[in-house]
């Protein structure tokens, strides 16, 4: 019987969630690296006992670890992310240039057929690249020197890139998207990158319709229609069917278009899942509802989910990387709130569970199904 | 040998529990125990101090003999009692957050 297991980032360590393929009892495993804020962990599709866990702090820096067991025991391997050249600027909150610093590893996306090739999107925003199964990293710097790059801005969170996206029918191709700059895509392995933001709208910007400059806060795609995304901007929710040359706004009735995360379900590329946010400064649900909307027509069209989620006195909020998708046969949902839940749909969003409570505050929610 | 002791982090990181023993040829001095204990422990490079400019990380901090040295100079000499394994070399997390 197939088994899943969810590997949750919180401010505080790693934990593990074990559970049959029936997803009603679960084995919680934490905390990992207690006391650390763990803002990924995501495992290696190539080989599913590999496990990589972004571990950072304000004191002690950034720290990456590697699980070659399926999470039970761990090793800090290369954690020096410099990069190329001379890092040059972007524009800080002030408007002034401010250096290019690391801070962070936001998000590891590791290669779905060579369980020692990764990717790390990492704050301030750039994309690094490792082949030896994270001991060393290079940076893919056409991303940094894009000409706009002297342009950005950090969002509230830090200029992170925070979103990549590995094409799964054409291993040239690869997407990232970066706080406050935008998406882009590269068709040449990461050597050179393009803005694909065309048709984002952002009234924060003196532009609205500028080439880079939004907040996109997550993209997802579905494997078996890679030129088709679908976006969490700040406010809209945004679809493209071009593979970013032209976007779409499908935000459509739900009852606010701000918010964080956004999947796909593993089976219909047309469900998508989003959890509408108040506002950009009330980073909560709508009157203390907790509600996932399921769009089943790839947006416009979307119906609250309920049942099992807190419908009074719930001010959580779902962040980016927070939720996460199985493949099971009856695709199951996840993700994590501020407020230490993650809850758990085993059907397609109908019902939920909370499979645990009282976690440090979510960041991330990644799912593996195992055999 | 020089006496250090890490903060509760870094000793998880580098697996091992209480004071930790380096020993040093030469003058003593915080860059030179830095580089010691980084290559006895290759996990804690880059959790003090920037890998590549060696700078301080802004929240960590170097105490001995009831003394801030985090400001001194890195190739100052370290305190004769430091060097001596009198007393030891402290390694702190700063007081930071609410």
């Amino acid at each position: 019987m197939s088994r899943v297991r969810v590997l949750v980032g919180t401010r505080k360590g790693a934990f593990i969630l074990e559970s049959d393929g029936a997803r009603r009892d679960w084995k919680v495993d934490g905390p990992h690296f207690g006391g650390w804020e763990i803002y990924h962990v995501k495992a290696s599709p190539a080989d599913p006992n590999r496990i990589y866990a972004s571990q950072t702090s304000s004191w002690f820096g950034q720290i990456v670890q590697r699980s070659d067991d399926g999470g039970r025991t761990w090793a800090p391997l290369g954690n020096q992310f410099v990069y190329e050249g001379t890092p040059g600027t972007h524009q800080w909150y002030d408007g002034t240039p401010h250096p290019w610093e690391f801070a962070r590893v936001w998000h590891f996306e590791p290669s779905s057929g060579d369980p020692d090739l990764l990717y790390a999107g990492v704050e301030d925003a750039a994309l690094f690249r490792s082949a030896d199964g994270a001991a060393t990293w290079e940076e893919l710097p056409g991303l940094r020197t894009h000409p706009s790059a002297q342009s950005w801005q950090p969002g509230a969170g830090g200029m992170c890139l925070h979103t990549i996206i590995l094409d799964p029918a054409d291993s040239n191709r690869m997407f990232v998207a970066i706080s406050a700059a935008g998406a882009f895509r590269s068709d040449d392995a990461g050597a050179t990158w393009k803005p694909t933001n065309r048709g984002l709208k952002s009234n924060s910007i003196p532009q609205e319709e500028a080439e880079v400059g939004h907040c996109v806060h997550r993209i997802a795609m579905h494997r078996s229609k890679p030129n088709v995304l679908f976006m969490q901007k700040h406010w809209d929710v945004m679809r493209t069917d071009d593979a970013g040359e032209s976007w779409r706004e499908v935000s459509g009735n739900l009852p606010t278009d701000f918010g964080f995360p956004i999947d796909v379900h593993a089976h219909e590329p047309e469900t998508i899942f989003v959890v509408p946010i108040k506002s950009d400064s009330e980073h909560y649900p709508i009157d203390g509802q907790l509600r996932v909307y399921r769009s089943r027509t790839g947006g416009d069209e979307w119906e609250p989910l309920t049942n099992g989620l807190p419908q009074r006195n719930c001010y959580v909020n779902v962040l980016r990387d927070a939720m996460a998708v199985d493949s099971l046969d009856a695709c199951g949902i996840y993700f994590g709130t501020t407020g230490g839940q993650v809850y758990a749909s085993a059907d397609s969003g109908d019902t939920w569970t909370s499979i645990v409570q009282n976690l440090p505050a979510v960041l991330s929610v990644e799912v593996q199904t195992l055999p | 040998m020089i006496r250090v002791v890490l903060p509760a982090h870094l000793r998880a990181l580098a697996r091992v529990e209480g004071e930790v023993e380096v020993e040093l040829n030469g003058t003593v001095t915080q860059q030179a125990l830095l580089d010691a204990i980084e290559a006895r422990f290759p996990m804690l490079r880059g959790t003090m101090r920037d890998h590549v400019t060696k700078k301080r990380r802004a929240y960590v901090r170097f105490f001995a003999c009831e003394r801030d040295l985090s400001h001194e100079r890195p190739d100052a000499p370290l305190p004769a009692s430091v060097a001596a394994g009198i007393e030891p070399f402290l390694v702190v997390g700063a007081m930071a957050g609410g």
